[in-house]
This record gives structure tokens, C-alpha cells and sequence, in this order.
């Protein structure tokens, strides 16, 4: 605990004690101690478990990698996707990839906005996970074009002038995909990168090193810590804060929009977007537990990202999971209240055709799992929610199979009726996809600062100056 | 804390910058220059086996295109003359010229002169000659001014936009339809009327000319 301020002499009235809000930060932990803690993870050597955990993901990525120059060399037909389900999994790992990026960017920009403090011992790692899902989002729909170098050409996905005198199609919802999954790694990345520099420039004042303190140096931009840059600072995050919120409710619109603007039964439904939204994010939320839950746990974190934090973000789980059980249900009600025999028997055939335990799988991940956490006990409960977090991403990987492969398999002409079944490059470039992932995940771990340093201090009692013990009275 | 970095290199950003600006437009121009068919096909003449002149047979004598390609109003296909087509003149005219050797000799032993091929349509093209010739384009617009050539080049891109640029704009390619193979006409022409009149559809979606 921190030593007691010397005798103030004037005190502030203190607010009545039932409104006084419980600290984030547990213990009375002091800003020295939050730098050391956080600081501490990435400067200390990394702990036994991380080397094989590390391996065998870098073994993930690197299968990956060669699955993907094998796809290129050979065509994507080693892929099992083919007529009638052109679009198998390859699509379905895009969407799940991208969606998981959806909690980073709420937890960043829309909490920040909405002044949710709790954000801050989270926001950090939850938009390194962003940033790094949608480089595994990325690689699916670039590699499903088969032959990669049209996609990079100019006139084929970017709109610039060429020899062929062509222009991408602007009335195509995958190319505003292009834009949307553009802009939305890009904004992150900066986003993610502006709340890096004061935490960056104090890893630099901190380090021993030659190395880390040339590349810290290097990528904290001369940040001093003056007014001017903090001033600077916090208009920029307010900024780019402004500009990532849309990106919340656009980037997974537009993903849904690839299948409802066209006239598949079971894709062409105006539910489409705000459920894909609350998709996205009830999975990524899922994802960030996944990671924080042991993350805070073997770096002895728990004092920064409390059990309020995991009981926050269950709740989350908790709303957007109920807005998606309630998408399935409402789904089916519209297709059997708008009349289409077609939209009906898609969705019969989803739950009872011959991808039934895809569709059972989803709805009891997605549906059922959420509500464990109108429990306080539950969503208390560590390991608990580790679990049922697993299950969410599992249930979400599944719900966009279910849309995308039930869907195409069997649409209007039954004589093109056919059955998907994934080839075993699909499936382990589908689990490579989550070596590079955790390879990108482990690594910033080892170099960067896994909570905002800066902004966790700013949350304490002791960081306001009204505080007994703020401002530079009772600091060190 | 001492300095981690030199005072100059508060310059890099500055310096990165001027170094972008000056290299991205030059390396864009020099890809828009140097690897579009523009700069990469036009000007190809290769040696042929005989040295046919377009420019005697066509713009001196007048024979008509459709002469030695026969095929072209008729068929996707624009056939280079058999030596057949060429004795049935060089039997009487020049019929010992040592420039006519290799003629004679695939007349003789039925074995097609090896010319090269230079206007080569890609594999996934579909390219039909007889449906341009019979609407009013002429061999000029992509074959150049072949009546002037003594050796054929390539005079034309004969790049996808260079396609669409007709495709999007018929009315101001067409000509009369026995004009067709008058390579050096001039004239007039209704070009509105002509695509209206003859139903000119030229298609632009992928599906036109990648089937």
C-alpha cells in the first residue's frame, strides 16, 4: 500500500459511501508498482511455459505458410470447396477471424467514448488480438482468388488506373469488403500504436539494454511526456477513438452484406447486418477471456484485470450472446412468415439436413452458453468462464459455417444439390491460421507492455489530484 | 537520460517523405511505361520467311484483304494465305524471283512457310474476326496501317483497354461495311446511326470476351 500522504490540510468533501465506486486497480497497488508489474512481463526473461508454447505455435504459421505456397502453386482446388459450396471455409475462417477483432476495437474506442474506465486494463491486449485476427482474416479471402497476383494488380480489388481499363465492381459487396477490412486493420493498427507511444517511452526509459532501448527509442517517437505531447496525445486517441467506432458497426455490416445482397435463401435477410455485429463481438469478447483469463493469472496480473473486469465482460457475453439466440429464432420466423418456400427449406435444412450437427453445435454454443452468466457465481468464476469462452468461439466458428455451407449447398435447383466436405489442407491451414495468430499474440507479449500502463495509472484514485493521495502530493 | 539518437535524425521523417515523393511517381511511371502492352508489344517485327510486302500487294496492286485472308468476314478466325493463294499470281508473275524460293517449294511439297505470328490474341480471349469485319470495323484499327508496311509490325496495343476503348465507343470506330477493307479511308460516317441501325451491342461484361 502506498505510505499516507502528509497532513492535508484542506480536505475535499468526500462523497457519500455508497457512491464511493470500488477501485479499479486492487490493493491500493501505487503507480510504481502498476509500471513494474506491466513493465516487468515484457523486460523479465519470458517464463518456462512460453518457449513450447511459442514453438508449437511458430510450427502452426510455418504449416500454414507452406499450405498456402502448396494452394498457390497447385490451385485452390486442394481446397475441398467446389460447386455447388464455392465458398466453404475459407470464408467461414475470414468471418470468424475478422468478427474476433470486433471486441478490440468496442473495448477502444466505444467504451473509451462511452467513458467506461474499466477499458483500460483491457483495451491493450484486446487490440493486439484485433490487429492480429485480422491478419489471419486477411490471408483467407486473398488466397481464395487462387491466383493472388490479380488480386494485388491494380483494377481487380484497388481502384486504380490500368492497362485493362477496368475498374473493380462498385456495386459489389466484396469489394466494399476491400475498403472495410482496409480501413479497419489500418485504423487499428494506428489506433493500437498511438496508446503504444508514452508506454513505449517508458519501457525506453527503463530499459538496460542497447538493443531495446535503440528500438523502444526508435518507436516511441521522442516522447518526452512534456504537456505538449500529452496534450497532443489525447486529441489524437480522442481522434482516432471517433474514427474506430463506426468501424465497429461497418466492418462486420459490410461482411454480412456479401451474403445478404445476394439472393441465397438463408443469406438474403435485412437481420443480417446488426446480427452479424452482435456476432462479431459476442465472439470476440469470447476470444479476449480466452487470452486475458490465464494471461492474468501467470503474469500475476490479477490485482490490474480483477474479477470486475471478467464479470463486465461476461455480461457482454451475456447481451450479445442473447441478441444472437434471438437472431436464430427470429431468422427462423421469417422464413416461415415470409412466405418463400425456398427461405423455409433452407433453413429446415439447416437444422435438420444433413449439416444438422453443425447447426446443434452452434445453437448450443451460442445460445445455451451465454446464459450461464446471469449468475454473478458464474461470471465470477474463472475458470468457468474460460471454459464457456472456448465454447463461444467454438459456437461462432460454427454459426458461420452454418450460413455459409448450408446455404450454398442446397439453394433453389435440387439437381445442383451437393455436400461439402473439407479437404485436409482446409483443415490445417484452418488451425495454422491460429499458430500465427498465437505466434503474433506470444510475441508482443515478450516486447510490449500487455496493459496500457499509462492509462491504468490514470484510473487510480491516486492519479486524480483531488485525491488525498493524488497529484504530486502522495506520489512515487 | 542521455540522447538514444543523433540530432539529425530528427530529419528522417523529412527526408523519408521527399525520398517517397520523388520514387513512388517514378516507379509508377515507369511500370505504367515500360510493362503495358503499349510499350511491350508495339513495335514486334519479326523476320519473316519470305519477304511478303503488304505495301506492293495492297496499297500498289489494290488486291483486297480479303483476297489472301478469306476467311475473315466468315469465320473467329483470320487465315494466313496457303502458297496455293500465291501461285495462283506468282505461277505467271516473278515466277523464278529467287525471293519466292521458299513459296514455291511449300507449293511443291504441300509444307505451310513457317510465318511468324505477331497479332496474338491470349488463350482466354475470345476474339471473333468476322463479326468486327461484317459491323463495320476496319483491319486498320487494330492491325494499323498495314498497307504502308513493307514488314508487318505490331502498330496497336492490343491491350484489354485498348479494346474497351471501341467496346464503350463503337460510334466512333465503325465505318461503312464495304469500306471495311479500304485502309486508307477518310471519310464521313453516321457512326450513331450505323450502331443504331445494325443493332451494334458490343458487350463489356468479363463474359464478352473471357467465356
Amino acid at each position: 500500500m502506498a505510505s499516507p500522504g502528509k497532513s492535508v490540510a484542506v480536505k475535499a468533501p468526500e462523497p457519500p459511501a455508497e457512491l464511493v465506486r470500488e477501485s479499479l486497480v486492487l490493493n491500493n497497488r501505487s503507480l510504481g508498482w502498476i509500471t513494474n508489474a506491466i513493465a516487468g512481463v515484457c523486460e523479465k526473461p519470458m517464463p518456462i511455459w512460453w518457449w513450447p508454447a511459442f514453438i508449437v505455435s511458430v510450427g502452426g504459421m510455418l504449416t500454414m505458410f507452406s499450405l498456402i505456397a502448396y494452394l498457390v502453386s497447385t490451385g485452390v482446388g486442394v481446397w475441398g470447396l467446389n460447386h455447388p459450396a464455392a465458398w466453404a471455409w475459407d470464408i467461414t475462417n475470414f468471418v470468424f477471424w475478422i468478427g474476433i477483432g470486433h471486441a478490440g476495437t468496442l473495448i477502444s474506442a466505444v467504451l473509451f467514448l462511452l467513458r467506461q474506465k474499466w477499458r483500460t486494463s483491457v483495451n491493450r491486449a484486446a487490440e493486439a488480438m484485433t490487429i492480429f485476427a485480422v491478419a489471419c482474416a486477411g490471408i483467407f479471402p486473398v488466397f481464395h482468388t487462387g491466383r493472388v497476383w490479380f488480386a494485388l494488380l491494380p483494377g481487380y480489388l484497388l481502384p486504380a488506373p490500368n492497362a485493362n481499363a477496368i475498374w473493380p465492381q462498385f456495386r459489389s459487396p466484396l469489394l466494399w469488403d476491400v475498403f472495410a477490412v482496409s480501413t479497419y486493420g489500418t485504423v487499428s493498427l494506428l489506433f493500437w500504436y498511438v496508446g503504444l507511444i508514452p508506454d513505449l517511452a517508458t519501457l525506453r526509459d527503463r530499459s538496460k539494454g542497447v538493443m531495446r532501448r535503440f528500438f523502444y527509442g526508435l518507436f516511441s517517437l521522442g516522447w518526452t511526456g512534456s504537456n505538449r505531447h500529452w496534450s497532443n496525445y489525447e486529441k489524437a486517441y480522442l481522434l482516432l477513438a471517433g474514427l474506430s467506432t463506426p468501424l465497429v458497426l461497418s466492418v462486420h455490416s459490410i461482411v454480412s452484406f456479401d451474403f445478404a445482397v445476394s439472393v441465397v435463401p438463408g443469406w438474403h435477410t435485412t437481420i443480417f447486418p446488426p446480427y452479424f455485429v452482435a456476432g462479431a463481438i459476442f465472439s470476440g469478447f469470447g476470444m479476449v477471456l480466452t487470452l486475458l483469463i490465464p494471461l492474468r493469472s501467470l503474469f500475476k496480473l490479477e490485482d490490474i484485470v480483477t474479477l470486475r473486469h471478467v464479470d463486465l465482460m461476461c455480461k457482454v457475453l451475456l447481451a450479445t450472446g442473447s441478441i444472437v439466440g434471438y437472431a436464430y429464432g427470429m431468422e427462423f420466423f421469417i422464413a416461415w412468415y415470409g412466405g418463400s418456400p425456398y427461405e423455409l427449406y433452407a433453413f429446415k435444412n439447416r437444422a435438420f439436413g444433413p449439416y444438422w450437427w453443425s447447426y446443434w453445435a452452434m445453437i448450443s454454443c451460442n445460445v445455451i452458453s451465454p446464459h450461464f452468466f446471469w449468475f454473478k457465481k458464474l461470471r465470477t468464476s474463472v475458470v468457468f468462464v474460460w471454459i464457456v469462452s472456448i465454447f463461444v468461439n467454438i459456437g461462432m466458428w460454427f454459426e458461420r459455417f452454418v450460413i455459409i455451407v448450408t446455404s450454398l449447398h442446397r439453394d433453389y435447383l435440387p439437381s445442383s444439390w451437393g455436400y461439402f466436405t473439407p479437404s485436409w489442407v482446409d483443415i490445417m491451414t484452418f488451425v495454422g491460421s491460429f499458430g500465427l495468430f498465437m505466434t503474433l499474440f506470444l510475441l508482443f507479449i515478450r516486447f510490449l507492455p500487455v496493459i496500457a500502463i499509462s492509462e491504468v495509472k490514470g484510473v487510480t484514485p491516486q492519479a486524480d489530484p483531488h485525491h488525498p493521495l493524488g497529484g504530486a502530493k502522495g506520489h512515487h | 537520460m542521455s540522447d538514444i539518437f543523433p540530432r539529425w535524425t530528427n530529419k528522417i521523417p523529412l527526408m523519408v517523405g521527399v525520398a517517397a515523393a520523388v520514387v513512388l511517381p517514378t516507379v509508377i511511371a515507369g511500370i505504367t511505361y515500360y510493362f503495358t502492352p503499349k510499350y511491350t508489344r508495339v513495335g514486334y517485327q519479326p523476320k519473316q520467311p519470305v519477304a511478303f510486302s503488304h505495301a506492293i500487294h495492297s496499297d500498289q496492286l489494290g488486291i483486297d484483304c480479303r483476297y489472301c485472308h478469306s476467311d475473315v468476314d466468315k469465320s473467329w478466325f483470320s487465315n494466313i494465305p496457303a502458297s496455293e493463294t500465291c501461285m495462283r499470281c506468282h505461277s505467271i508473275v516473278a515466277k523464278d524471283s529467287p525471293k519466292l524460293s521458299l513459296v514455291r517449294e511449300s507449293y511443291s511439297s504441300g509444307k505451310p512457310i513457317p510465318w511468324v505470328q505477331i497479332h496474338k490474341t491470349p488463350d482466354y480471349v475470345y476474339f471473333n474476326h468476322s463479326v468486327h469485319v461484317n459491323r463495320g470495323i476496319s483491319c486498320v484499327k487494330c492491325h494499323g496501317e498495314i498497307q504502308k508496311m513493307d514488314e508487318v509490325y505490331h502498330a496497336k496495343p492490343l491491350s484489354m483497354g485498348f479494346c474497351l476503348e471501341c467496346h464503350r465507343e463503337p460510334e466512333k470506330h465503325i465505318r461503312p461495311n464495304d469500306l471495311v477493307t479500304k485502309l486508307d479511308w477518310n471519310g464521313e460516317f453516321d457512326g450513331k446511326k450505323a450502331v443504331h441501325d445494325w443493332k451494334v451491342q458490343p458487350g463489356q461484361s468479363c463474359s464478352t470476351c473471357h467465356r
